[in-house]
């Protein structure tokens, strides 16, 4: 055994020489090799992160989202069919929703404007009886007691003529609190708003854009009035019944269109999804830099790597000492580059925010959320990244030399010129 | 020192280090539990829908929540061409409207 592990040390020592001897080719090799497995890694850890989490931040998502639908575009729902709603067996509770979107010239970004719940219950314990109760927030229409902020967060109170925003957008245009923020109308007047907190930066890859306002304040800034909403949620008393409550609400509202939690969840599930456009650039420019290799490999070698076979056959190597250098030649290559790739992927996407990324990611948008992604990363990732970049390359690199290797010396050391 | 020498370091360096970066997701994952806490009650309390990934774009900031009209918002021929929509699909909700 000791004679083998000697026997394979120097056949390593003699592959790294010849290696060394191309320096320009063979760390041009490694250096784009290392990329490509740095790119497949970075997209791994970062969609698989960014994916996990997504599921674990949206768990509590309304169970059933209902729009209206006029023309096949979002329409305002009237307040009038949330009766009809009521009246669906198996619905626990109903609530309306208010929120639309600001685009902000000054900065050129769009913000999301939501009116939040009049409830604001984060105790997750509270669930609906089982009996149907409808809750209509006070962003329904309903009268509320004007004496009592409309919602607190963080000490921040709500009121009519304040705002809460996100931290992304404090950020964007500099601004804290007691500032104001001045809001165009529909009507073409303007609407100063007092900002009374922000929402905290570690929320930001769910905040990073939201201003929270009041319902008064926003049906004066977008002049809707009482009788609409954005859309309604919807509990259900059973969560197994979530898809045929949705198809009685098609029913019975042939305009609207239910959407479920776990069509929330698989929208999250499939975003950078190998068959997206991005995704597959990256994925086939992966995929084709593999099969350069391995034609570059397949075709046939050089005349001086002809030339050094034909010499070591000469000098009394066997076909298989030539065989398992060349497969050390491939090892030393895929593993070099795999490591040295994968942990600079690492440090890539958790360590510095996905910096490469970025640039894509923000595409168009002037507002951009700081968010640090947990890293979700396990075995079963590595090994995957391990089987998809290691072992095609070193199989690759073994097969045409087993044609080249059982040539004869003589005529492969008289084979001149590169 | 021997080739082979430095080689082994290496691939045992990279072993070690990728072995502690395991290591360290799994005690971040831990650590973070609180923030992923906070904002999954943020979620549940302001009734949110959507990450915040990609504001450019009404669809694109609320992925789930698109309508149909999507691919044609500004004219009948104007398809989708904002960057981020190559990063996405569109909606589950949307292939099963009736």
């Amino acid at each position: 055994m000791r004679q083998w592990i000697e026997k394979q040390r120097y056949i390593i020592d003699f592959t790294i020489s010849s290696l060394l001897r191309r320096k320009v080719k063979n760390f041009g090799l490694l250096a784009l090799y290392t990329l490509i497995v740095f790119m497949l890694a970075s997209t791994m850890f970062f969609t698989y992160s960014i994916k996990k989490e997504a599921s674990l931040i949206l768990k509590d998502t309304p169970e059933i989202i209902v729009q209206k639908i006029v023309a096949g575009r979002h329409d305002l729902f009237p307040v009038s069919y949330i009766d009809t709603l009521k009246k669906i067996r198996g619905v626990a509770a109903v609530e309306s929703r208010l929120w639309g979107y600001y685009y902000d010239g000054l900065v050129s970004a769009n913000y999301t404007l939501l009116v939040p719940p009049a409830n604001g219950d984060t105790s997750g314990k509270s669930r609906p009886s089982a009996k149907t109760t409808v809750v209509v927030s006070e962003s329904g229409g309903q009268q509320a007691d004007k004496s009592k902020p409309l919602f607190e967060l963080g000490g921040a109170v709500l009121e009519p003529g304040t705002l809460i925003t996100g931290n992304g957008i404090a950020r964007l245009r500099d601004i804290g609190k007691d500032d104001y923020m001045p809001f165009r109308a529909f009507d073409g007047s303007v609407l100063n708003l007092r900002i009374a907190g922000a929402l905290s930066s570690q929320s930001e890859l769910v905040s990073s854009d939201l201003l929270l306002i009041t319902a008064e304040d926003f049906r004066k800034l977008f002049g809707i009035d009482n009788r609409y909403v954005t859309d309604v949620t919807v509990a259900v008393n059973n969560p197994s019944e979530v898809e045929m409550v949705a198809s009685k609400i098609r029913k019975a509202l042939p305009e609207a269109r239910p959407i479920s939690r776990v069509e929330i969840l698989r929208t999250y599930d499939s975003i950078f999804n190998w068959r997206g456009g991005m995704m597959i650039v990256i994925f086939s420019a992966a995929v084709l830099a593999f099969v350069i290799f391995a034609w570059d490999k397949a075709s046939g070698l050089s005349a001086g790597e002809r030339r050094e076979i034909g010499i070591l056959k000469a000098v009394g190597w066997e076909t298989s000492d030539v065989i398992q250098m060349k497969f050390w030649e491939g090892a030393v290559v895929s593993l070099t580059a795999f490591f040295t790739g994968v942990i600079l992927a690492y440090v890539h996407v958790f360590f510095t925010g996905s910096i490469v990324f970025e640039p894509a990611l923000k595409g168009w948008s002037s507002l951009y959320p700081n968010f640090e992604l947990t890293p979700f990363v396990n075995l079963e990732q590595l090994t995957t990244l391990f089987f998809l970049t290691v072992v095609p390359y070193t199989v690759a690199t073994i097969v045409p030399i087993w044609r080249a290797a059982t040539i004869d010396p003589d005529s492969a050391m008289r084979f001149t010129g590169e | 020192m021997r080739y082979s020498s430095l080689f082994f370091l290496y691939i045992t360096g990279g072993l070690v280090l990728l072995v502690l970066l395991l290591v360290h997701a799994s005690f971040s994952e831990s650590a973070r539990q609180p923030v992923l806490e906070e904002k999954a009650a943020l979620v549940k309390m302001l009734k949110l829908t959507d990450l915040c990934l990609f504001t450019e774009a009404r669809y694109t900031r609320n992925l789930s929540q698109a309508d149909l009209g999507t691919a044609f918002q500004d004219h009948p021929m104007s398809l989708e061409h904002f960057p981020s929509g190559s990063f996405t699909q569109p909606p589950e909700s949307i292939r099963k409207f009736p």
